[in-house]
């Protein structure tokens, strides 16, 4: 190494003159003060505008707080709850089956499909709300029977047989069918061919290879954005109240169309929803996790889903 | 269709077998046979239709016409007078019971464990016990080298291991004859060698097999028969010692030069 002959010990000497000359460095990331500094304008705008509306006479808390946990505003949320739940589940299980029906070769399965979603995806949902809840006078009965015979199992008045309830849980939840099928398509479209080769030349069924092989690994794909329809159809169901719903939103109307306090009438609604909506969205990170098995990428925890925050990959799932 | 019966020890007989991509013919008459125990490797250019041929083989592809059996059942198909009739893709996965696939991407689920991957056929379609089906499952994973990984998930592994699992989990099936498409090409050249142990060893139990490969050494070694496939047709085929060492086809032997 060195151009004169050495001994072992000047090397030695020689490398701990270096080494005490150039001491290991210890890195530090880089600094970022201009976070700090927006970060105090922000919370200061922030502070500014909530003191302004808490003291603001027009928006009346005293009524806020009188109707945030009155029963007709609870009756209301628990009936908007139930309205999401049930709308979603005949939106994910008639989407999943609208889903499988357009990636069929049968054409007259994909051609049903493709009608289903083209009309319910092409009409405003509001539209849809109306034309259910006023399906009496389009048809002022129902009867169900063999078409073109005499033959009658059931009869009776439309208002009797689709109340407001009903109405409302088929416009929302047939509606939902059709996005929900878009979403569970692309999940479907996006695992690899070669899974369902493998998994029809270990002799499984199209059936059997779709549930045990396609859709858990489609289910990947199609959790986030099924968790943003579960938050906007939470929402949407503020919607029935044109047919008299009985759900918060309609509850809360009622009340404001008699005492003219539409303001705080709202900020209570305001204040739900938003409650309702955060609740929501944690299931979710629970299931992007159960469902990302076997894959690298890290999904964001509940808590940091919750705040908004960036997730760092974690390690341990590789 | 001039073909007899097929002799109880002949696993697969394709008779000028035909296939087309739209105007692209692949398969220009395919003929050949396997016999039970035998191990055939198709060598060829790309594009030659070898992979193709052997994806008609299980039915992963539709034939356009001629006939190709595996253990005297046409595969996708039931013969009705002079033609074969096309049947539900419910009897065409029985029929593929008695056929093992490897694939060049492994193609591995990969939201299951390994053990998971190598029992879920035996026992969704084969109905064996969930006890009977894991202890064959680990025997298998032990054959290729695997069991301490049975707990793993397939990213977690290398290519290498994963195509030995995908073996295994190919042979959990108790299949007559095994397909293997290109098994050793997505693998890094270090890792080729374990693979094709495996196979070596499969061979030497008595697998029938058909083996997609640019391998050549691996042909030479294992091989019965060598057949060499150009342009949608068979050009070549004989034992290896003939096809590879003394090829009289000057395509065969131009493939040859370029590979060796």
């Amino acid at each position: 190494m060195n151009e004169t002959p050495t001994r072992d010990d000047t090397s030695r000497s020689e490398q701990q003159a270096r080494s005490s000359a150039r001491p290991a460095l210890t890195v530090r990331p880089l600094r970022h003060p201009w976070r700090w500094v927006c970060a105090l304008v922000v919370l200061t705008v922030a502070a500014a505008m909530l003191s302004s509306l808490l003291r603001n006479p027009n928006v009346n808390w005293p009524v806020v707080r009188d109707y945030l946990f009155a029963p007709v505003t609870l009756d209301g949320v628990v009936v908007t709850l139930y309205l999401t739940a049930l709308a979603m589940v005949i939106g994910i299980v008639g989407g999943t089956a609208v889903a499988i029906m357009r990636l069929s070769t049968n054409p007259v399965l994909s051609g049903l499909a493709r009608a289903f979603i083209w009309f319910f995806r092409g009409t405003p949902v509001l539209v849809q709300i109306i034309f259910w809840g006023y399906l009496g006078a389009l048809y002022p009965t129902l009867q169900l029977g063999i078409p073109f015979t005499d033959v009658v199992f059931l009869e009776g008045r439309t208002s009797d047989i689709i109340t407001p309830f009903l109405a409302a849980t088929l416009a929302l939840g047939l509606n939902e069918v059709a996005y929900a099928a878009e979403i569970v398509r692309g999940g479907i479209s996006s695992v690899e061919r070669g899974q369902t080769e493998a998994a029809l030349s270990l002799a499984m069924t199209p059936a059997a290879t779709m549930r045990r092989v396609v859709l858990p690994q489609a289910m990947r794909v199609i959790i986030p954005p099924m968790g943003n329809e579960v938050i906007t159809m939470l929402k949407t169901t503020a919607l029935v109240s044109v047919i008299a719903g009985q759900d918060l939103m309609t509850n809360l109307q009622r009340i404001y169309s008699q005492n003219y306090q539409v303001i705080p009438l709202l900020v209570v609604a305001a204040l739900w929803y938003l409650a309702l909506t955060t609740l929501l969205s944690l299931p979710q990170a629970w299931l992007e996790r159960r469902f990302g098995r076997g894959h690298l990428a890290a999904s964001p925890s509940m808590w940091s889903r919750l705040l908004g925050l960036r997730a760092r990959r974690t390690a341990k799932e590789a | 269709m001039s073909a007899g019966p097929t002799p109880p020890d002949v696993v697969v007989r394709a008779v000028d077998v035909r296939k087309s991509f739209g105007r692209l013919e692949v398969l220009r008459g395919i003929d050949l046979q396997v016999p039970r125990g035998g191990v055939l490797c198709l060598l060829g250019p790309s594009g030659s239709g070898k992979s193709t041929f052997l994806r008609c083989v299980n039915h992963l592809e539709k034939i356009d016409s001629g006939s190709l059996e595996v253990a005297g059942e046409y595969i996708g198909y039931r013969r009705v007078g002079d033609h074969l009739q096309e049947l539900p893709q419910r009897k065409i996965a029985r029929q593929r019971t008695s056929v093992g696939m490897v694939f060049q991407q492994f193609n591995l689920f990969p939201h299951m464990k390994v053990l998971d991957n190598v029992v879920e056929a035996p026992i969704r379609v084969r109905r064996e016990s969930r006890a009977e089906a894991r202890a064959h499952g680990l025997e298998l994973l032990e054959r290729v080298g695997l069991a301490d990984k049975a707990q793993a998930f397939p990213r977690q592994l290398s290519g290498g291991q994963q195509q030995r699992v995908a073996i295994a989990r190919a042979l959990a099936m108790r299949p007559q004859l095994m397909l293997f498409d290109e098994p050793t090409s997505a693998l890094d050249p270090e890792l080729v060698g374990d693979v094709l142990d495996v196979m070596k060893q499969l061979a030497a139990d008595g697998m029938t097999m058909i083996v997609v490969t640019h391998e050549i050494n691996f042909a030479r070694e294992v091989a019965d028969t060598v057949t060499f496939m150009d342009d949608g047709v068979v050009v070549e085929s004989g034992p290896p010692a003939q096809v590879i060492d003394h090829p009289t086809n000057a395509r065969t032997r131009s493939f040859l030069s370029k590979v060796l």
